[in-house]
């Protein structure tokens, strides 16, 4: 099955979002397929306050069963979360939950005015009442596989699909 | 080959028991993870909601201030209940035994045992016997093993000098009666620091500690000469009594650490002491309280050490 183009999604999601961009537009990324992901927007977008980014490990739903697995990275808020109007970027929108542990987070360091959500691909399989307001394409993903954003050395960002080893 | 008694049946981190015998990587897991929750401690809100629900049991069979403390204020951070117990006038002066203690106590249902205790090895002995679902965290163990004392001192040294594999590291002083130096060797070892000294009267310094892969040094400037690493060792002040030692005096005038030996350390060194220290007799003041010291902010990177110790163990 062919996959959509992350660039060109990407460039689709400037355009969406330039619009919206105001002087209390600020950016968080959750690693590490939306870091990269808001790296690219936060850069194009020029927005005036500088990129955070995310690592939800310590907020996950699913810790007793599955422990901390893999390294997590350090969570990096540059820039004051009270009254701004924030732009929350993951790669690909599956259950939600990771959405929800995010906000959560968030939370942590002070009240935002809003929060909107922005993705590259909505993949369906909501667990939660969670939905996005910008998605750059919704993909259909056969059981058992997995969507994510790679990045290659040249900085490209493709999509790939890959056997789910949680399946 | 029996399995380490720390590891789990997939290789992950079941219980802190010692440094000595842990993988490399499980040493940057830890590592890698304490960064992380260093950056929660500098949050307005410094908590996170990871241990909701858990029970962590301070059992101190010995005297501690700030390792206890920084233990419950982890445990706290990462929203577990604390429960601290001075086990030094309680039960035991009652006659229970250790593991009748810790019976009782999973009984109440704990989670995290963080364990200090006069007995090398008694963490162990606990470690054996608890349920599959409960984690012992060695918070010092006789003069066998400090090991969270190692990790803050791994994780202080990589702040400040970001990569092990060039460093020069001096441990100063009681090396015999340190579990802290053992500790803090075992780490250093396997994450390939090149040169570990150790410096010392020969009273304080174990037989064969030259097997650890530490080389011996009896004179404290030719042992500090390019250290770029130089940990002070507590004097423990009972050891003067015994005739290791003439006096406090005598020992200051040639290990204690002052500018003046200081000087032939690189001009970037750092100087550690896992604390509390005795000003005056392993250190002088002027460096305590010196553009070199690192020493209070080991104690707050201990917190973000401990978090990771806990929050790996738990989930394992």
């Amino acid at each position: 099955m062919k996959l959509p183009e992350a660039e060109a999604l990407c460039q689709q999601l400037v355009r969406e979002l330039k619009p919206r961009v105001g002087p209390k537009t600020a950016m968080v990324g959750l690693h590490t397929g939306g870091a990269w992901l808001a790296e690219r927007l936060h850069k194009e977008l020029a927005i005036k306050a500088p990129l955070g980014l995310m690592d939800i490990a310590f907020y996950r739903d699913d810790y007793a069963a599955r422990g901390l697995k893999h390294d997590p990275k350090r969570t990096t808020i540059p820039f004051d979360v009270n009254g701004a109007e924030l732009l929350l970027v993951d790669d690909v929108l599956f259950s939600g939950r990771t959405i929800r542990a995010a906000m959560n987070e968030l939370f942590d360091y002070g009240r935002p005015a809003s929060i909107s959500l922005v993705v590259l691909a909505d993949r369906g399989g909501r667990q939660l009442p969670i939905c996005a307001q910008h998605v750059g394409a919704k993909v259909e993903v056969p059981d058992g596989q997995r969507l994510r954003l790679k990045r290659e050395t040249s900085g490209k960002l493709v999509l790939v699909l890959e056997a789910d080893r949680a399946a | 080959m029996p399995r380490n008694p720390q590891l789990n049946e997939n290789g992950e981190l079941q219980h802190l028991l010692s440094i000595e015998g842990l993988p490399r990587e499980i040493l940057l897991q830890i590592l890698d993870t304490a960064e992380s929750f260093a950056g929660v401690t500098e949050r307005e809100v410094k908590k996170v909601p990871l241990l909701r629900g858990k029970s962590v049991f301070n059992l101190f069979f010995e005297p501690s201030t700030r390792t206890r403390t920084t233990f419950e204020i982890a445990a706290k951070r990462l929203s577990a209940d604390v429960i601290n117990l001075n086990i030094a006038i309680s039960s035991a002066t009652k006659g229970e035994s250790l593991l009748d203690t810790v019976a009782n106590l999973s009984a109440m249902q704990a989670d995290i045992f963080v364990v200090r205790h006069a007995s090398s090895g008694a963490p162990f002995l606990i470690a054996r016997h608890v349920k599959p679902h409960e984690h012992v965290v060695n918070a010092g163990d006789g003069r066998h093993a400090h090991p969270t004392q190692g990790l803050l001192d791994l994780f202080t040294i990589r702040h400040y000098k970001k990569d092990f594999t060039k460093l020069t590291v001096a441990i100063v002083g009681d090396v015999l009666h340190s579990r802290v130096a053992r500790s803090l060797i075992h780490g250093l070892t396997t994450l390939g620091a090149p040169e570990v000294r150790v410096i010392g009267p020969q009273t304080l310094m174990p037989a064969g500690v030259e097997a650890l892969g530490v080389k011996v040094f009896h004179d404290m400037k030719a042992g500090l000469k390019d250290a770029d690493v130089v940990v002070m060792l507590r004097l423990q002040n009972e050891r003067m009594r015994g005739a290791l030692l003439p006096s406090a005096q005598e020992f200051f005038k040639h290990y204690g650490l002052t500018l003046d030996k200081l000087a032939v350390a690189r001009r970037d060194a750092i100087v550690m002491h896992p604390g509390p220290m005795n000003r005056g007799v392993e250190i002088d003041s002027n460096v305590a309280d010196g553009p070199h010291s690192v020493i209070l902010p080991q104690v707050t990177f201990g917190i973000a050490v401990r978090m990771a110790v806990m929050s790996i163990v738990a989930g394992n």
